[in-house]
């Protein structure tokens, strides 16, 4: 049997751990996500960091900001590598998503939770 | 105008220089120093994911930078220049050209260095060569972002 998906969320300071943390107190599932924080890290560091998160599973790094030093590692660290995919912009939404669709292709999974990231993000009228 | 802020940073182009000192700074222009991005388009595509499109995003080499540092002191926006590392920063001193300050913003822990700063790890090399630059008249401070004090180099050298 092939390893379960897993997500890795790769954020700057404690944001991945506090990600983690909600989604396991909203949806009680505490193995599918790995918090990986850039602090203190350079891009070697963080590069290592990375992969012990992801191990040999199959994965989806979820990072914070589509740009600066947790994107440019997860990229090149993903880059060629089909098992691996990469969502940018992070939130609640998405990760809650992810957890529930872990049996779906690495790129697939990153699209259906991007897509409920996406639908989560609203400017309300008050 | 001229570059307003030389940085060295092992993260290179990342939301402290984009964000923390590009928006104060009202920046243009960023030109990230590195040998290995330059010699990757993909890998220049990635910084450019994260620099609001307002901004220019250079890709230089160190040969290239050393050259083209007066064009860049001449463009009429205001510019950011980063470096991975020391060496890099103080390869970009030379050939004439007249750099005022250096702002240590990021440099982590790597064998061979020890904590100066919470964000600036030097080996005693690299200590050295920033004391040689200050000797120079360079003024060299530590800052990782503008709220920030500047940290002189006396206290973490």
């Amino acid at each position: 049997m092939s390893k379960p998906l897993r997500g890795v969320i790769v954020s700057h300071a404690g944001v991945s751990a506090a990600l983690v943390a909600a989604v396991e107190s909203i949806a009680g599932v505490s193995d599918a996500l790995v918090p990986v924080s850039n602090a203190g890290c350079d891009r070697d560091a963080l590069f290592k960091n990375l992969a012990a998160a992801v191990g040999d599973s199959p994965a989806v790094l979820f990072i914070d900001l589509p740009g600066g030093s947790c994107l440019t590692s997860a990229a090149t660290y993903a880059h060629g590598r089909p098992e691996l995919a990469v969502v940018t912009g992070v939130n609640l939404a998405m990760l809650l998503d992810f957890v529930f669709h872990r049996e779906l292709p690495p790129a697939e999974a990153a699209r259906h939770a991007a897509a409920a990231g996406n639908r989560a993000i609203r400017a309300l009228d008050t | 105008m001229t570059i307003a802020l030389y940085r060295i940073d092992d993260r290179l182009v990342h939301g402290q220089v984009v964000i923390g000192w590009g928006q104060p700074l009202k920046a243009g222009f960023i030109v990230l120093v590195d040998d290995a991005v330059r010699a990757s388009p993909w890998e220049q595509e990635l910084y450019r994911m994260g620099v609001p499109p307002h901004v220019e995003l250079i890709s230089a080499s160190v040969a290239e930078a050393v050259a083209r540092l007066p064009e860049w002191d001449a463009d009429p926006r205001v510019g950011i220049l980063v470096a991975g590392d020391v060496a890099t920063a103080a390869a970009l001193t030379g050939n004439g050209h007249v750099v005022k300050r250096i702002n240590v913003g990021g440099v982590h822990h790597r064998p061979g260095r020890t904590e100066r700063l919470r964000f600036v790890y030097l080996s005693d090399a690299e200590a050295a060569q920033l004391k040689a630059l200050a000797a120079r008249g360079i003024e060299v401070s530590a800052q990782d972002v503008p709220t920030a004090r500047a940290v002189p180099l006396a206290e973490f050298t």
